[in-house]
């Protein structure tokens, strides 16, 4: 569960659905399965606690590009 | 009557000194046709004659009035021009001088507004083709628009509640006035250059056609056009259409519109989710099942509750292929012996033994048949073969 909070949404939203459509293919040895079904159901409570706790974040353009232009120095 | 005689310079002089003495002529407006219309390339004046059914003037318009116009003059078009009536000394040419000018009829913003248009189209910069993908789920939203109009409320409410994991990336820019073209120019360049949002709302809200006129700016049209990031235009209200809205990768009526369109909604995200892991549970039980069913028929079959029957039914095999094996044995052997039996009938019946049966009889000498009496002498013995036996024979006389 650690690995995936360094994850956006969207790649977990991704991956999650990567894995339903693997699985739906079918032609997958059953432990795998078992492997993709255990990583699919993490990636949807991810998903869904990321969606419930959301708040939202306002940054002003400026204040990216002086964070830019202070990791290039 | 001892009139002075005077030069063409001076008498030029003297007629632009009365016309331009002429209040009259000082500020006129003028109602006429454009026609034999250039934009000098070097000096950027223009040059044209207005002209009705039955006149015309030659017109001039200096470059610093000619680059105020919003609209680029045609031939054709009928047109009203402010100035002042001139003389051209060195021609001796009297023109109108043009300060200002407004298309007839349709006014000169509606006027700009149609030519851009016209202009940006035949580049291809409305092109479908060339419009870019608005990202389902992005993770920033850049908003340019005004800090202080409902539109940036509107669109921060619309985010915060479809979609409050995207962040959203400010950039306050004035919406109207003489600085705000290029200050909205900057902002899509800025974001370009740290590639700092997912999709961009470009926006402001309603007003008349002046105060959204920034957004007709050929270069803010520009700048939408070049993004890199998908941009979503929200100008004014559902019935205003700019040019920006044109360029833009996809128009939005409004500037809650605009965020609605940028981003997923929650609630619809999370039942997608749901259903993804409902599907989950469901394919794995399925194939659980199915794989299930597979181990039982292989269990159940017959092979594995009575081996020995797999024996049996071997053994039943070689039995039968013993059986069939001798029957074609007999059948083999009865038939060579009934073609034995048939070649020996044909011998039979070939057989000279057959012919001496019927009185003839055949001679031989040392065992081999005589065909000529000049194969034997007087006095040799032969045998004559009779269908019975031997008759050892002396030879008495020969007789052709």
């Amino acid at each position: 569960m650690i690995y995936l909070k360094k994850q956006t949404f969207e790649q977990s939203a991704a991956r999650l659905e990567e894995i339903v459509k693997k699985l739906e293919m079918g032609n997958i040895p059953i432990d795998e399965s078992l492997k993709l079904f255990e990583e699919g159901t993490k990636l949807a409570e991810f998903c869904n606690s990321c969606l419930d706790n959301a708040q939202q974040k306002i940054i002003e353009l400026t204040e990216l590009e002086a964070e830019d232009a202070n990791a290039e120095q | 009557m001892n009139s002075p005689v005077i030069t063409v310079t001076q008498l030029n002089s003297y007629l632009k000194s009365i016309i331009e003495g002429d209040e009259n002529l000082r500020n006129i407006y003028v109602c006429g046709e454009v026609s034999n219309f250039t934009n000098h390339y070097r000096t950027g004046h223009f040059y044209m004659v207005l002209k009705d059914a039955e006149s015309s003037i030659k017109a001039v318009m200096f470059r610093s009035n000619a680059q105020r116009l919003r609209f680029m003059p045609e031939n054709g078009m009928m047109i009203i021009a402010r100035g002042r009536i001139s003389i051209f000394e060195r021609d001796g040419q009297y023109q109108l001088y043009i300060d200002d000018m407004q298309p007839y009829g349709a006014g000169a913003l509606s006027v700009a507004y149609e030519q851009l248009k016209n202009r940006l189209a035949s580049e291809g910069l409305f092109d479908e083709k060339l419009k870019k993908a608005i990202p389902v789920c992005p993770s920033r939203v850049g908003v340019i628009t005004s800090p202080t109009g409902a539109a940036i409320h509107d669109i921060l409410n619309v985010l915060g509640r479809r979609f409050p994991l995207a962040e959203v990336i400010f950039c306050p820019v004035e919406v109207q006035g003489v600085n705000a073209a290029q200050q909205i120019v900057e902002a899509i360049e800025r974001f370009n250059a740290g590639r700092y949002a997912d999709v961009l709302i470009v926006g402001r809200g309603g007003g008349s056609i002046e105060d959204l006129w920034t957004f007709n700016e050929e270069r803010v049209a520009r700048a939408v056009f070049s993004s890199d990031i998908p941009i979503i235009s929200a100008v004014g209200h559902e019935t205003d259409f700019t040019i920006c809205d044109f360029v833009a990768d996809l128009r939005a009526p409004t500037p809650s519109a605009a965020a609605e369109l940028a981003v997923p909604n929650r609630v619809v995200l999370m039942e997608h989710i749901n259903q993804l892991k409902n599907s989950l549970i469901n394919i794995l039980n399925l194939e659980i099942e199915k794989k299930r069913t597979v181990i039982k028929s292989l269990t159940g079959s017959k092979f594995f509750s009575s081996p020995i029957y797999y024996i049996d039914v071997k053994r039943q095999t070689v039995d039968s292929l013993v059986e069939k094996m001798s029957v074609y044995m007999k059948r083999e052997v009865n038939e060579k012996q009934s073609i034995l039996s048939l070649l020996c009938g044909k011998l039979h019946a070939l057989s000279p033994l057959k012919v001496l049966a019927r009185g003839y009889s055949l001679t031989l000498k040392n065992n081999s048949a005589l065909c000529s009496i000049k194969e034997v002498e007087i006095g040799d013995e032969v045998d004559v073969m009779l269908s019975d036996g031997l008759l050892n024979c002396s030879i008495l006389s020969k007789a052709e």
